[in-house]
């Protein structure tokens, strides 16, 4: 392996990005965290329960699948869509939760607490929390609540309490701050299961690991479909997990293309956009420096996405560190082109995506037509977008009583 | 990592090493008190700010706004959305001690808050702006030990204390570490938790405060949900410093008028600083 896939450093830093930026209350908790972590990669017996749980609760692995007629529409590169949003619960998020929740058990934790915007991670870790019988709490802006309710009562379901934060603007980095908080305050029982490669190390480090089951998995499959390496790889970006689980087994791949698609909301020229590193600067937030949405003063700004999802106005640090050293390019899509390529891959492929990864597949729309058809580009395919109805049709135009689309 | 170089506490005899020794020869605790600069608005905030040493606040903690204070619970959040809200920044901030220290030269002022306002501004930049204007201390909540490098250090050549927090889950094999480049005094966070939470017992904070004087000769305060002055009284019967934030800051939000606002900070200061400096009297 040569140093770019070896990052972070111990001390939790991929170049100048990343490091445990938080309190002194959490410093103890983050580095157990740490040593517990660095042990259960080192034990077979580890990686042999996440194996179990990962084929036979999740579903894995799940297929890399041609997308036929997407291609033939867009008549350029040959699509592939690896299909993350036919694991249980419908998204990549799981792959994390399974990873964390049987490092929480190994811990003695028996209280689980995460943050969650679009919903999906909140929903994931309430699922893996009832599977092992811990209590859950879920933090989520009072915002977001009000636009995934369904994830909302998802959650309830399934056992966890979902506390709504009304602090700062009620998105996903207030609901991140109330978590925070819950942590210091409940230190002894608690497992903070962070939802994206963000955060204090090893955070960004452990989520990557267990989201690069993606990426193992596409390289296999792609070596068997095609007898080569894919040519590109798309995802999109919120806090950037998908994307950093997709890339990373092909950092060290130089014929590999990689795109991270940022939501650029109503433009990023107009400022309402959530394009932390095509609009941002680097600073420290959530216990790491990246790239932030930010005014001069240092304050952080809000982000706006059309996908609550991405509604996040810091990135991964490692994806930071990869934009400076160029490895990864990083492009923006807004919200309308966002909501075209929604419809386009429903209507050519039968496959309602969610609207995060709507923007990656406006990316492909780009690309694609100019691009040669022995081009082998791999979409994806995070999440699908049950979750979404109400938003998009609400964006569309059309009226649709609350409960229709249960 | 680059290696860090250690900072000796005699290398620094700051306005906050003089105020504790001072203190000390009168047998009594110091009474720190926060607000949030420009809360609820800089005007306002900087007649608080002025009449504190008179109403009898030994030592100031000046919050920084940040919109996302990871550490603080809902009064303090709620004060440094006011101040942003009426424009506050660093730069006001930074004047507000220079105002300040045109009348008054002896009282500390220590800034607390988080990194990023700090890195935006630019650390060099910052640091010699803040010693230029009479600033003597900085509690950065989100620099641990690990990232003395980023500004602990930097503060040190500029002459500035900086203070560190020590928790409950702060063990003995950390305790050196967290004690290292601290400089000032230790401010002892008696409960885990955000601020403004639940205050701990009188013999917790007596038993963390003679293990941190095991391990420092640095004064320590405590903090962390002292709202009135019998626990401040308490507090203050084993600590060296006694701080108090939220309750004062609760006094912004609950006052009707400006004039009320100050008013009331001034008052409950003034009935700390009693419950302060009687404690070793009739404890």
């Amino acid at each position: 392996m040569t140093a770019l896939a070896s990052l972070p450093d111990h001390n939790g830093f991929f170049g100048d990005f990343g490091g445990q930026f938080v309190a002194e209350t959490l410093m103890p908790l983050i580095l157990e965290l740490q040593g517990c972590y660095d042990a259960a990669k080192q034990d077979p017996a580890f990686h042999e329960e996440l194996a179990y749980f990962q084929r036979d609760y999740v579903g894995r692995p799940n297929p890399l699948y041609y997308a036929e007629r997407l291609s033939e529409h867009l008549g350029g590169a040959k699509i592939y869509f690896k299909r993350e949003e036919l694991n249980h619960t419908g998204a990549h998020k799981i792959n994390n939760c399974i990873g964390q929740i049987l490092l929480a058990r190994r811990m003695g934790k028996n209280r689980i607490i995460a943050e969650t915007g679009a919903g999906m991670h909140g929903v994931a870790t309430a699922t893996v929390a009832a599977r092992f019988g811990m209590d859950c709490v879920i933090y989520m802006g009072s915002t977001d609540i009000e636009r995934q309710q369904q994830n909302v009562f998802r959650m309830r379901l399934l056992g966890a309490e979902v506390i709504p934060v009304t602090s700062g603007t009620g998105t996903l980095k207030d609901a991140m701050n109330e978590a925070l908080r819950d942590w210091v305050t409940n230190v002894d029982s608690t497992f903070y299961i962070i939802g994206t490669v963000a955060g204090p190390h090893p955070y960004p480090a452990m989520v990557r690991d267990f989201q690069a089951v993606i990426g193992r998995e596409t390289r296999d499959q792609m070596l068997e479909k095609e007898q080569r390496l894919p040519d590109s790889i798309v995802a999109c970006i919120g806090g950037g997990s998908n994307a950093m689980g997709i890339f990373h087994p092909f950092l060290n791949d130089d014929s590999v293309a990689m795109i991270g698609v940022e939501a650029a909301g109503h433009g990023i020229e107009t400022g309402e956009h959530a394009a932390s590193l095509n609009g941002g600067v680097p600073g420290v937030l959530h216990g790491n420096r990246t790239y932030l949405l930010q005014n001069d003063d240092g304050q952080i700004k809000d982000a706006h996405s059309i996908s609550a999802g991405l509604d996040y106005p810091g990135i991964g640090p490692e994806h930071a560190y990869l934009k400076d050293n160029g490895r990864v390019e990083y492009v923006s899509i807004t919200d309308s082109e966002a909501l075209e390529a929604f419809q386009l891959c429903c209507r050519k492929e039968g496959i309602i995506p969610a609207l995060e990864t709507a923007h990656a597949l406006a990316e492909i729309v780009k690309r694609a037509p100019s691009l040669p058809s022995d081009h082998l580009m791999v979409l994806n395919m995070s999440g699908r977008g049950d979750k979404d109805m109400m938003s998009v049709a609400h964006y569309l135009g059309e009226t649709m009583e609350k409960g229709d689309n249960a | 990592m680059s290696q860090q170089a250690t900072v000796t506490h005699a290398e620094v005899t700051s306005r906050i090493t003089r105020r504790f020794e001072a203190l000390k020869q009168q047998n009594r605790a110091a009474l720190v008190t926060f607000v949030t600069a420009g809360d609820p608005d800089t005007a306002t905030s900087q007649a608080i700010l002025d009449g504190l040493p008179a109403a009898g606040a030994d030592i100031i903690e000046l919050g920084m706004p940040f919109t996302d204070p990871m550490a603080d619970g809902p009064s303090i959040q709620k004060a440094a959305q006011r101040a942003l809200k009426a424009g506050q920044d660093q730069h006001k901030t930074l004047d507000m001690v220079r105002r300040f220290r045109e009348h008054d030269q002896d009282t500390p002022i220590v800034l607390m808050g988080y990194y990023n306002p700090i890195y935006r501004f630019g650390v060099d930049a910052f640091l010699r702006e803040a010693r230029d204007v009479g600033v003597d201390g900085l509690i950065v909540v989100d620099l641990p030990p690990e990232h003395d490098s980023e500004l602990c250090l930097p503060a040190a050549e500029y002459g500035l204390n900086f203070i560190r927090l020590a928790t409950p889950t702060t063990n003995d094999a950390r305790l050196p570490k967290v004690l290292e480049n601290t400089s000032g005094f230790l401010y002892y966070v008696s409960v885990a938790g955000v601020t403004g939470a639940g205050s701990a017992s009188s013999e917790a904070v007596e038993r963390a405060v003679a293990r941190l004087q095991l391990h420092s000769r640095l004064p320590v305060a405590v903090g962390f949900g002292i709202k009135t002055s019998e626990q401040a009284a308490d507090v203050a019967r084993a600590a060296d410093g006694v701080v108090v934030g939220s309750a004062l800051v609760n006094c912004i939000e609950q006052a009707a008028t400006r004039e009320d606002a100050i008013r009331a900070v001034h008052a409950l200061t003034a009935e700390l600083a009693e419950g302060v400096r009687g404690a070793r009297h009739t404890g």
